[in-house]
């Protein structure tokens, strides 16, 4: 042990147990101050591996500090804190302690030095993020059922491919990976199947939406960026995930259009938007990778904020259907206000977070030459002002009115979105201190000219497309054979063409799979069951024969 | 020196004691002086076996001659890093299940039963330690038969009448594999002339590949596979489990099948030789068929078990298949593999046991539906229940994991990648029946008799949780157990043969 430390995300995972026997004042105390403690104890690691334990032949490095690891630490723990704000009188009693189980393993995560503390991590993650869409209630069963699954199978993948590297290199650090061992590859898809990579893309918007209104804060900053993160550090520079990124870009910008559910599109908006960190880390330079790690770090924010924002809607009106919203900014000024600053942050822009982070990824890729990634990027960035930026806000707070006249949500809720609202904006304003945490020394001025007049440009043009298509952009309930469907139509062919794994059509194949998986257990009940032949009590002689019979098959082994 | 010459005789006082121990509870007859005794010579044992292990890990291995008879010629107990370890572990479980005994005992047994109890459990508790210390083949078949009747009748003891008849089967079966065990050791004597381990390991190198020696190795495996219930031989254990007094489940889940084990690992590497047994001959391929075959067929039939008691015993028969997938490997890593699983299984079935030996107390019973909200009325045991569970799954950070991670390094290493992929797989039934349970106890509402149930007493509640606590404190710190069952490998592939 070089020095005592104590691991950062442990205090959170630990003191999730506390939560669910405390009530009253002392639980909100003890809420607010855990992530505070943790956030503490981030930034007391020191650089190097901070703890070792031997365990069995293994030099195990259960925390090692860096300034990666400072950067995901810090949000995620900020994150734990303003969630457990917004979240702080849910009425479920365990939701809260499963989602600072689930941020703590987080933590562990990012602090990990080796594969197998990843690994274990790794599954506590997703247990505590499973109990967290649990506790949304029955409605929820069916996707959370979805959702452990997929990420048990990307456990037991992720298991097998470490015990292979582990075999072939005989060792367990957790340093950067070649591909070319089925080992590698196992881990890579392991670590893919979490970042919400082709084709099992739909995990995301299938999942998260379930949560509840509080839940899905949680959700949507911990398990794919907790995947960027051991990506940056697994597989920096892979090539493939370039292509991977690009098409979670894509998948996420025609899904997210399609979609009439606010919090949904939110979800499709995460596979979009961690799609460019996936890019970023296929081009792999300094300059690339310190884009995804602020990136990473804006867009925690700022997806929060915008999942606040709709968490707020739903627990005001019960409704999260676009067609059954709007005009809601008479009403819920506050949330109007915090959902505007979230879009243009995740639009990119100009002094919000999302135009300082963001635009680093795409200078990544003009620096390495990179000129259709650049082109498919800018593309998408304001592909992203059209059906985030605009079309979450426009159709949930203006457009048509609703007639709904719900109150703003209560004090602990604005103050935690306002508390991430001025971290949109005091990161989009003075960048200077922000960038002091990337991983490389940043040499990139965000405020130049020719930045500022093509992110504008950008965003007035899409602006523009947004209201002049208005009326085919506007969700509907029902399809109207009008040129509306043609659209739409033309969408969902292009989105099957694109993945045939649409969250509808990935329900059927679930519902398939548990069909086969019903007569292959009728099958299996009929042997294994009480009444089957392998449970039933045998006879004495029977048995006695099975003994002669076995006897006879050894020693005819052994003589042959 | 006193204390010296006491020390020399300490492979003598493993056995005798728990048999002078015996007959003196069948003499006196009174339950609570029986009871006392039997507690105070079970904690000597773990005493006397640490002492032994630790002797055998600085000095090396100790040999004693029985009666002053010098081997090969008289009775030899040779104690070394293989069965020192198994001795502490059937020791030490045999002494944390004493305190639990007696209310358990008084609760299940009537009363003019229990010292009887007390004095089978001791007799069952010498056959084993003397199965394991005694370096005779001979010599290990008395012990098994000790061990063996005792355990007879510590089944039929069981309340339901059913464990008369899982005692008469068991009876039947336990001592046809005795007897293949006796006719294999007969024909070995025939063709080496000598009985003592090590003499005999010298000597089968000239007589190899004779046909008696060949039937002699399938006549031991088929012996011992009944023995530790080899899927599928297994079909004395589910009845037998059930049946029995839940004391006596716990106790025999967690040792009978081991020293079993252990004698097959004897006679495969010590005697036989590795090169033997697992180069020349078939044994790899059948052995890890049938591992395989219990992993899967008896774990799916747990799930579907409504007593919880037999879907434990069903999951000991697919945790005897990992046992004997790590001698199948025939590799250091995954023999380790397999002795640690040894170890770690009898920790967590035990708990297991015991926890439920705290249901049965109160609500009469282990049926499922009848836990129904259990966990809610008994959150301390089912606590428990759910710790040495979650291991039983191998879940990071309990036993389990230890040694299915190990089993699985075995598996890749010699290049079976689809063996790894089935050692995990398996485990995932074992969420199944695990998760069934915890879904009953803690998710419903208390109904019946679990309603008013309480966590019982602490003197069974204390044993129980420090079995669930080494599930958790061995699998983060498994130095101990895979360190010593690591040199246990080696000793074992070493050989005897000097």
């Amino acid at each position: 042990m070089i020095e005592t430390v104590f691991p950062p995300g442990l205090i959170l995972f630990l003191g999730a147990f506390l939560l669910p026997v405390l009530s009253g004042h002392i639980r909100s105390v003890v809420a607010l101050a855990l992530p505070l403690i943790a956030l503490f104890l981030v930034w007391s690691v020191p650089d190097g591996a901070a703890l070792t334990i031997h365990w069995f032949g293994y030099e195990l490095v259960p925390v090692q500090g860096d300034a990666l690891a400072r950067l995901f630490g810090t949000v995620f723990t900020l994150m734990a804190f303003a969630g457990g704000l917004f979240a702080l009188h849910r009425d479920n009693r365990f939701e809260l302690a499963a989602a600072y189980a689930y941020a703590g393993a987080s933590v562990g995560v990012v602090f990990a030095g080796d594969l197998l503390t990843v690994f274990v991590f790794w599954e506590l993650m997703a247990l505590a993020s499973t109990f967290v869409i649990w506790c949304a209630g029955p409605s929820a069963w069916g996707a959370s059922l979805r959702y452990a699954i997929i990420h048990l199978i990307g456990g037991v993948v992720l298991m097998a491919g470490i015990a292979a590297h582990v075999v072939a290199t005989g060792s367990v650090a957790f340093t950067a990976m070649e591909l070319g061992s089925i080992g590698t590859w196992l881990i890579l898809i392991g670590f893919l199947i979490n970042v919400g990579a082709p084709p099992v893309s739909a995990w995301v918007p299938d999942a998260y939406p379930s949560a509840s209104w509080s839940g899905a804060v949680f959700l949507s900053a911990f398990t794919t960026k907790t995947a960027v993160l051991v990506l940056m550090r697994g597989f920096p520079g892979t090539e493939m995930l370039i292509w991977v990124g690009l098409y979670m870009i894509f998948y996420g910008i025609i899904y997210a259009i399609l979609e009439n559910d606010m919090r949904r599109i939110l979800c499709y908006s995460i596979v979009n938007q961690v799609g460019f960190m996936v890019v970023g880390i296929g081009i792999g330079t300094e300059m690339a990778m310190n884009g995804v790690a602020a990136h990473a770090f804006a867009h925690i924010v700022y997806k929060a904020l915008l999942l606040m924002s709709a968490g707020s809607v739903l627990y005001a009106t019960g409704k999260s259907k676009t067609t059954e919203l709007g005009g809601l900014f008479r009403s819920m000024p506050v949330t109007t206000i915090c959902g505007i600053v979230g879009a243009l942050s995740i639009s990119a822009f100009p002094l919000t977070s999302g135009f300082v982070a963001k635009s680093m990824i795409l200078q990544g890729a003009i620096d390495a030459h990179m000129a259709l990634v650049f082109f498919g990027l800018t593309t998408a960035s304001a592909c992203a002002f059209l059906y985030v930026g605009l079309n979450f806000p426009w159709f949930t707070f203006f457009d048509r009115d609703s007639g709904l006249r719900p109150k703003d949500p209560p004090a602990n809720m604005t103050i935690a979105m306002w508390l991430l609202v001025a971290l949109c904006i005091g990161i989009g304003v003075a960048p200077g201190l922000f960038y002091e945490l990337m991983p490389y020394p940043v040499d990139y001025k965000p405020y130049t000219t020719a930045h500022v007049v093509l992110q504008l440009q950008l965003l007035l043009f899409s602006g523009l497309v947004f209201f002049l298509l208005l009326k085919q952009l506007r969700h509907t309930p029902t399809i109207t054979l009008d040129f509306d469907w043609f659209w739409r139509g033309l969408g969902r062919a292009l989105g099957r063409e694109f993945d045939g794994l649409s969250v509808t059509a990935w329900e059927r194949l679930t519902g398939r799979m548990l069909e086969a998986a019903r007569r292959f257990v009728a099958g299996i009940y009929r042997h294994h069951g009480p009444q089957g032949i392998l449970a039933r009590g045998w006879p004495t002689g029977l048995m006695t024969l099975w003994a002669t019979l076995l006897l006879a098959a050894w020693l005819i082994a052994y003589y042959v | 020196m006193i204390s010296t010459q006491l020390l020399d005789q300490l492979p003598a006082l493993q056995v005798c004691l728990p048999l002078a121990g015996a007959a003196l509870c069948a003499l006196i007859d009174r339950r609570y002086i029986a009871w006392v005794l039997t507690t105070l010579i079970s904690f000597a044992m773990p005493v006397i076996a640490v002492m032994m292990l630790i002797q055998v890990m600085t000095v090396g291995p100790i040999s004693y001659a029985f009666g002053g008879w010098e081997p090969p010629f008289g009775i030899e107990y040779r104690v070394d890093v293989v069965n020192g370890f198994l001795l502490v572990l059937i020791s030490v479980m045999g002494a944390i299940i004493m305190p639990y005994a007696l209310r358990s005992v008084a609760a299940e047994i009537a009363r003019n039963k229990q010292a009887w109890f007390y004095c089978m459990y001791l007799l069952c508790l010498a056959g084993l330690l003397g199965m394991a210390i005694t370096a005779d083949a001979f010599n290990a078949f008395v012990f098994m038969e000790i061990s063996s009747l005792s355990m007879y009748v510590l089944i039929a003891l069981g309340r339901d009448k059913r464990a008369l008849v899982a005692a008469y089967q068991y009876l039947i079966l336990g001592t046809i594999g005795a007897t293949l065990y006796v006719i294999g050791v007969g024909l070995l004597f025939a063709m080496t002339g000598t009985l003592n381990f090590g003499d005999m390991a010298e000597r089968i190198v000239a007589v190899e590949q004779s046909r008696p020696v060949l039937a002699a190795l399938a006549f031991i495996t088929v012996g011992m596979c009944l023995k530790l219930a080899l899927f599928p031989l297994h079909v004395w254990l589910p009845n037998a489990y059930t049946g029995a007094p839940s004391v006596a489940t716990a106790f025999i889940a967690s040792t009978a099948t081991k020293v079993a084990v252990y004698l097959l690992l004897r006679f495969y590497f010590s005697i036989f030789g590795a090169a033997f047994v697992f180069e020349d001959l078939p044994v790899t391929p059948i052995l890890l068929v049938m591992s395989v075959a219990a992993m899967f067929a008896a774990s799916i039939v747990a799930i579907f078990q409504g007593n919880v008691k037999r879907m434990l015993a069903y999951s000991s028969v697919a945790q005897m298949g990992y046992i004997t997938l790590g001698i199948a490997l025939a590799t250091p890593i995954g023999l380790t593999g397999g002795i640690v699983h040894l170890f770690n299984h009898a920790l967590m079935k035990g708990a297991l046991f015991m926890a439920l030996g705290c249901v049965a107390l109160r609500i009469g019973g282990c049926r499922l539906d009848a836990m129904a909200g259990i966990g809610r009325r008994m959150p301390i045991t089912m606590a428990a229940f759910v710790i040495a569970g979650l291991s039983l799954i191998g879940v990071p950070g309990t036993v389990g994991f230890v040694s299915k991670w190990y089993l699985a390094l075995g598996a890749i290493e010699a290049g079976w990648w689809w063996l790894a992929f089935l050692i995990v797989g398996s485990s995932l039934l074992a969420v199944v029946y695990i998760g069934r349970v915890v879904e009953v106890a803690w998710f419903r509402a208390p109904t019946g008799t679990a309603a008013e149930a309480t966590d019982p007493p602490l003197s069974m509640l204390i044993p129980t949780w420090i079995l669930a606590a080494a599930c958790i404190a061995f699998g983060l710190d498994a130095g101990f157990t895979a360190g010593v069952a690591a040199e246990a490998a080696d000793a074992l592939f070493a050989g005897l043969r000097q």
